[in-house]
């Protein structure tokens, strides 16, 4: 019998292109492991990547049903990225001044190429009021406030009111008449604040003497806007509250709500 | 080995001075030529260090606070000249509606004063805080946002407003021209516009 040699089929030119790419010193310096096709490379993945190490290596299979979940939170997120994004592209061509506010708006639509933006991050920005308000329902039907999870439901609650406050804030940068009116209603509340605000209760208690420390150009009303009416003030620190100071502030409580999740047993995990 | 008996500095925290004067050294105030125990403790350092990063940081948040209030604002003063009383007519003066924020009103008999003169009325609406129209062919004053109504004296009438229309402080300056000064604002409601500053009589 003549001697038979096994060889193994030659490779075809496509394999072997990505077996030698994924063993350049580029490729392996970025990834450090293999494909997942291992236990060990599947948590790899995961741990070895700074944006993925956010997640759990594993998760219950009910963490992904629909009906536990309804994936509100997660969307919630999504729409955030996607708000920031937008946002971002819109602030190439938004002016935060009296001059230019209004008409930059409407370039966005007319002049910019696809003129669609300014409209995709108004609804986002809508769908995010609405996904966290289900998030924060969802949460409730669950009882995933219980102990040892109601930290992390105030954090929730923070972040509502830091969501509602970016929409408040967000509205008033196109300054159309819809926009000032709503801010000018809205920021007359914070004048009737107790003590803070010149026409809340006990703001006439603060005074030295004859002159009076809390007054309509020197109250939390008169921080907020910048000014004694809703003007240039408002607009450039809603502006900068919108794109700058808010979407901070969320995002190091997204972090915190995102790891206090895991801590106290990982998402649709049992009360 | 030299003897360190009372020199450590955790012979200090359990009190250097007791231990200087145990072994005979002269009084606390005045340390040994050779006294090796600390001049502040590691736990009295960390306070003071504690203690000024603290103070530090609150300096800097309240400095932060201040920031917030400008000193400079882009706005037209509370306190301005309107002309000659003999430059209106009766009735009401738009005039300095949108630079000022106020209606001059000339009434041959006001209903509080009892006489001819002048009025300032704010242009806030007192339900939330629009800017209401003069409409001139009906006499009122009518908010665009709910559809408050107002009398040409400021009294409401109709829609959500649940006051009348505030009175600016309205004087003569010495030059004889007419003074309004939005700081002081006279509310009828609470029997302010009796006040003789709320309207000028000529």
């Amino acid at each position: 019998m003549a001697e038979t040699k096994t060889v193994a089929p030659k490779e075809s030119a496509s394999v072997r292109l990505w077996n030698w790419l994924t063993e350049t010193q580029v490729w392996t310096s970025v990834f450090r492991h293999s494909r997942p096709d291992t236990d060990r490379n599947r948590v790899l993945v995961m741990l070895s990547n700074v944006f993925l190490h956010l997640h759990p290596v594993r998760i219950r299979k009910s963490g992904v049903k629909l009906r536990y979940t309804w994936c509100m939170g997660g969307l919630s997120f999504f729409l955030f990225l996607v708000l920031t994004f937008t946002g971002l592209l819109l602030m190439f061509y938004y002016r935060p001044t009296l001059e230019y506010a209004y008409t930059d708006i409407v370039g966005l639509r007319e002049h910019v190429p696809l003129g669609i933006m300014r409209e995709m991050h108004r609804w986002g920005a809508h769908a995010m009021v609405i996904t966290v308000w289900l998030h924060m329902f969802r949460v409730f039907m669950t009882g995933s406030y219980k102990p040892p999870r109601e930290f992390n439901w105030s954090v929730g609650v923070v972040m509502l009111v830091l969501t509602l406050l970016l929409s408040f804030t967000g509205y008033l940068l196109p300054w159309d008449q819809l926009a000032i009116w709503a801010i000018t209603v809205g920021s007359n509340m914070a004048r009737a604040t107790p003590f803070l605000g010149h026409e809340g209760p006990g703001a006439a208690l603060l005074r030295l003497g004859d002159v009076p420390l809390i007054h309509a150009y020197d109250d939390a009303r008169f921080a907020l806007l910048g000014g004694s009416f809703v003007g240039e003030g408002a607009l450039l620190r809603f502006y900068v509250l919108h794109c700058v100071g808010l979407p901070l502030a969320i995002a190091v409580l997204m972090a915190v709500h995102f790891w206090r999740v895991r801590k106290d047993g990982g998402i649709s995990g049992p009360l | 080995m030299p003897n360190l008996a009372g020199k450590t500095t955790s012979a200090a925290s359990r009190g250097g001075a007791a231990a200087r004067l145990g072994t005979g050294k002269p009084a606390a105030s005045a340390r040994a030529a050779d006294d090796q125990s600390p001049l502040i403790t590691r736990r009295a350092w960390m306070g003071v260090a504690w203690g000024s990063f603290s103070a530090a940081s609150a300096a800097a948040l309240a400095a932060t606070g201040r920031f917030m209030f400008p000193n400079v604002l882009n706005e037209p003063p509370q306190q301005f000249v309107a002309g000659f009383p003999s430059e209106y007519g009766m009735g009401v003066d738009e005039r300095w509606k949108e630079r000022n924020g106020v209606w001059i009103v000339r009434t041959p008999d006001d209903i509080v004063a009892r006489a001819s003169g002048f009025y300032a009325l704010l242009v806030t609406c007192t339900h939330l805080g629009c800017t209401p129209n003069y409409l001139a062919a009906e006499a009122k004053f009518k908010c665009p946002c709910h559809g408050s109504g107002f009398r040409t004296t400021g009294i409401n009438f109709e829609g959500p407003a649940p006051r009348p229309l505030e009175r600016a402080r309205i004087v003569l300056a010495d030059d004889g021209q007419i003074l309004v000064d939005k700081a002081r604002k006279f509310q009828q409601e609470l029997g302010q516009w009796t006040d003789p500053e709320a309207f000028l009589r000529i």
